[in-house]
């Protein structure tokens, strides 16, 4: 199984200084973590960081929760 | 007119992250110096510093206690020493929860000398190594000097001025002078004031080198290095941390009996109009500021107990010596001068607040702290106490803090006991 998931959570965690618990596949960045648009700009950086992808501008609008981010991730990585 | 006092204080410095903490190592004659810890100084001219220490140290600073670990990320550490320290003059006043009709009349003049210089430094590395596609979203307002006031409104919603002041070291002392004037001026009837400083960073301290403001000579023996009015002295020490007040309107604070330390009565403002980094080589300027503050105070320098000097270890020390001499005449005789920067380094646009606040404490505990390292007295400093290596009990009613800057600018505050 992909271990994505459990890498993008520990970045939403260390970023937002959320708790674990709260970072599901289906929350959503700005409504439940408190995040703010920069946040989700610096987000996006760490996960093109981590994982080696490029996220467009385009393509980062319309992550909204942590699952989109995944998705993305998953079926752009190398 | 409406009067101006002092209701809460907060310091983070290299001798402690609060209050007590950094005022009993002042009067202990303790020293924050030491070699720098936060880079590599290979190749430096000047090693040493007084850093704020780490959470595990006897009296170091926990951003924890304080400040979100989201904004820790995004802001340079000025910020961060500086919304624990107005946290901090908040508490102490006993003002965290304000109602919304007081928080519309509490704003901040909270500024910085330099500001971001660690994250502007690493973050044009970023520039040049990684493209600009890596710099960081939060680059511009972590850095900018006006957001440590930014942060504390957000944090604690005072809506009334946001303000800064950007005045070199003059900055602490410029601060709470102007945040005074807008009580007095009824702009507001609470003022978070003071400054911050975090410049231990490469690029710091080779600059404040090249510029041969730094002591360059005792890397061997930092702790001797910040040695006002003393004839090896040598340049100055750099210091970090922050120092913030809780300015009050007299009335506001008696009617909530609020615990009141002291009166800012006199401030004053001068340029010196001469030269960058040198002071009037007759002090003009620093006269001027010094008599303004006086005269607005309505006291001469007979009422002077106690002057926290700017003295930061440099030539210029005997220059404002002299016209400290010239203003006070034979009333200098009765008045105790030290300079503060000997123990905890020159925290820049910092200085002015924290040293405002050691003020404060000598007219609490009626002691003035020491200027340590001062051995062998330079000349002209004859018939001056200057409190040599150690504090000294005595009478402190009155206090005048003077601060000076690159620039040529110079602001001095006077504050007295409120009976």
């Amino acid at each position: 199984m992909s271990d994505t998931p459990d890498r993008v959570s520990k970045i939403v965690v260390e970023h937002l200084g959320v708790e674990a618990d709260k970072v599901t596949q289906e929350a959503s960045f700005i409504d439940d973590l408190g995040a703010d648009s920069l946040d989700i700009v610096e987000l996006v950086m760490a996960f093109e960081e981590e994982f080696g992808v490029e996220i467009p501008d385009d393509a980062a609008e319309k992550i909204a929760t942590v699952g989109d981010a995944t998705k993305y991730i998953e079926e752009h990585k190398g | 007119m409406r009067r101006v006092v002092v209701t809460g204080l907060g310091l983070v410095t290299p001798l402690g992250a609060d209050v007590e903490t950094s005022w009993a190592n002042i009067l202990a004659s303790k020293s924050g110096a030491g070699q720098i810890t936060k880079f590599d100084t290979e190749g430096h001219k000047c090693t040493i510093a007084c850093e704020v220490k780490p959470k595990d140290h006897e009296y170091g600073f926990d951003p924890d206690k304080r400040v979100d670990h989201k904004v820790q990320r995004q802001v340079d550490p000025f910020i961060v020493f500086g919304i624990d320290a107005a946290g901090q003059a908040l508490e102490d006043a006993g003002l965290e929860e304000m109602d919304e009709a007081t928080r519309f009349r509490a704003g901040c003049s909270i500024g910085s000398g330099i500001g971001g210089l660690p994250g502007i430094e690493s973050e044009s590395l970023v520039l040049r190594d990684r493209g600009p596609g890596r710099v960081s979203p939060h680059f511009v307002h972590g850095r900018l000097i006006n957001l440590i006031s930014g942060q504390v409104s957000i944090k604690y919603g005072l809506m009334g001025p946001n303000h800064a002041v950007v005045t070199a070291c003059s900055t602490g002392a410029h601060s709470i002078g102007d945040a005074a004037r807008m009580i007095r001026d009824d702009d507001a009837d609470i003022m978070l004031a003071g400054g911050a400083e975090a410049t231990i960073c490469p690029i710091g301290i080779a600059g404040f080198a090249q510029a041969r403001a730094l002591n360059m000579s005792m890397n061997d023996r930092p702790e001797e290095a910040s040695r006002p009015y003393d004839k090896d002295r040598d340049g100055f020490v750099m210091g970090e941390g922050a120092g913030v007040v809780v300015l009050e309107e007299y009335e506001h604070a008696k009617a909530r009996g609020a615990k009141i330390y002291a009166e800012v009565v006199g401030y004053g403002l001068s340029g010196d109009a001469h030269h960058v980094t040198a002071p009037h080589p007759e002090g003009s300027g620093a006269y001027r500021s010094m008599e303004m503050a006086l005269k607005k105070a309505g006291l001469t320098p007979a009422d002077i107990d106690y002057i926290n000097a700017h003295g930061t270890s440099t030539m210029a020390d005997t220059i404002e010596l002299g016209s400290v001499k010239q203003l006070f005449g034979d009333a200098i005789g009765g008045v105790s001068m030290s300079s503060t920067k000997s123990a905890i380094g020159h925290l820049l646009g910092g200085a002015g607040a924290v040293e405002a606040i050691f003020c404060i404490l000598a007219l609490r505990d009626q002691i003035v702290p020491p200027t340590l390292n001062l051995h062998n007295p330079d000349e002209g400093t004859d018939g001056v106490d200057l409190v040599p290596l150690v504090a000294k009990k005595r009478e402190v009613k009155a206090v005048l803090n003077n601060s000076f800057g690159f620039g040529g600018t110079n602001a001095s505050l006077v504050m007295t006991k409120v009976d």
